[in-house]
């Protein structure tokens, strides 16, 4: 027990120390880089920037913080959130893993599995990237392909058909009235593809509120 | 030093950023992985999540390199290399760098040759994007606390309440595959490739439990999505996308 809270306390420490100085090296690329070439970015345009994309960024990226830090646990919150690509790649791969090992999302075993499967999904993508671009001329032509298109425009139906399955057969009762709720919502306005980060939280929260129901009434 | 979208000091900064992350990756899989082993997992289920992990990331990650090379038309190299590796995603990198672009006029074919412009995008993508990181940076901890306050309390609900915010997650992206369905058949395209993949994964359920054959277990993911991946391009030539 007394092992278990020192990991826990530990991984708080060391998520926070690392993700303090991510943010400070990834704020250094563009500081290094004025002092390096001598020319200071353009602040009207800056600020123009930020206007345009900042209010929905800083929304959605509080709103993911808040529904995936919980699910991927904290050595995983603090390590998927610093190599993102979380909904399209970590959280996915976190949820698979933590299926397979048998574990529970909130227990200490979830937490450590859902922490490798991170790590090696992050560090998979940085050599995926690296090499990649050190191929880029042999790759760009297959890669870009017509042929191959379709496969890449259809990543994300690909991976929640497989997922999907998986917690459906999981707990079935729960699924119903989200899976409703969305199919409505985008039927209704199929625009709402281009937001469906702000459209998670709202699904997350009738998903709780309506589990929260069926377990008042014994049904789960 | 004149400045160049693929100067080699840029891919050297940008390099510097990516090793500091990747250690870090490696630190927190190490710790983990120490952990688990006084847990009492198995290095055998270990072993199995980490190649399960690396090849179920192959296909994403390939999707993330030509998000690299659209990028990298407007922006050279070494920004975009940092911005997807580390912190970003396509989806947020490519409208920040449009942002700024749509502003000045820029095309996004071309590469920036103005240094100022060059750096002004980076910030934009780089102060655009903190939201998230500070918030974990601030409140992980203390998120994590409440959760297991309520599992002391309620064992059971706090399970559920697990499994009701992966419900939610997974119900948004299942009801988006129907978005384009009243476009006529081409807009089922992302339907059938879901409803195949779901299928796939049913079919290697169906082979791990009758016939006993559970090494498929860690490739069911990344099979199930990669041969829904493969379906799509004759379905896609046959229906006309």
């Amino acid at each position: 027990m007394q092992k278990r809270s020192m990991y826990n306390e530990k991984i708080h420490v060391w998520g926070r120390i690392s993700l303090a100085f991510a943010i400070i090296s990834f704020a250094s690329y563009p500081v290094l880089a004025s002092i390096i070439f001598g020319v200071w970015p353009n602040g009207r345009l800056i600020i123009q920037g930020l206007l345009a994309v900042a209010p929905v960024y800083w929304t959605v990226g509080a709103i993911e913080a808040f529904t995936f830090g919980p699910m991927l646990g904290s050595g995983g919150a603090y390590l998927g959130f610093v190599t993102g690509n979380l909904t399209a790649m970590k959280v996915p791969a976190a949820l698979r893993a933590m299926q397979i090992a048998d574990v529970e999302p909130n227990t200490e075993e979830g937490e450590v599995i859902s922490t490798i499967a991170i790590a090696v999904s992050s560090i998979v993508t940085t050599l995926i990237l690296f090499f990649g671009m050190l191929l880029l001329n042999m790759l760009s032509p297959l890669l870009e392909s017509e042929l191959l298109a379709p496969a890449f425009a259809n990543i994300l139906p690909a991976l929640f058909g497989a997922l999907g399955i998986v917690f459906l057969a999981k707990n079935w009762r729960i699924a119903i009235a989200p899976i409703v709720l969305m199919l409505t919502v985008f039927l209704i306005q199929p625009s709402l593809a281009s937001m469906v980060s702000i459209l998670i939280p709202i699904s997350a929260a009738f998903t709780i509120g309506v589990t929260r129901l069926l377990y008042k009434k014994h049904l789960v | 030093m004149p400045f160049s979208v693929n100067s080699p000091i840029l891919f050297i900064l940008a390099g510097i950023v990516i090793a500091y992350v990747l250690g870090q990756s490696i630190f927190f899989l190490v710790k983990a992985w120490r952990r688990a082993i006084e847990l009492g997992i198995e290095k055998k289920v270990l072993r199995k999540i980490a190649s399960g992990s690396a090849l179920f990331t192959v296909a994403p990650a390939v999707a993330v390199l030509l998000g690299l090379i659209s990028l990298s038309r407007f922006l050279g190299l070494p920004l975009p290399w940092l911005r997807l590796s580390v912190l970003g995603a396509l989806t947020y990198e490519l409208p920040a760098a449009a942002s700024v672009a749509t502003i000045i006029d820029l095309p996004l074919d071309q590469p920036v040759t103005d240094a100022s412009t060059y750096l002004s995008i980076a910030y934009v993508m780089t102060l655009g994007i903190l939201a998230g990181i500070l918030i974990i940076l601030f409140f992980q901890k203390r998120m994590q606390q409440s959760l297991q306050k309520l599992k002391k309390k309620d064992n059971r609900w706090s399970a559920l309440l697990m499994d009701a915010l992966f419900m939610g997650m997974i119900a948004t992206f299942l009801g988006m595959v129907f978005a384009d369905i009243r476009s006529g058949l081409r807009g089922w395209i992302p339907v059938f490739v879901m409803l195949f993949s779901a299928s796939v994964m049913l079919l290697i359920g169906i082979l791990i439990r009758k016939c006993k054959i559970a090494w498929l277990e860690n490739y069911a993911m990344p099979l199930s999505m990669l041969s829904a991946m493969a379906f799509a391009v004759p379905l896609t030539n046959w229906i006309g996308g």
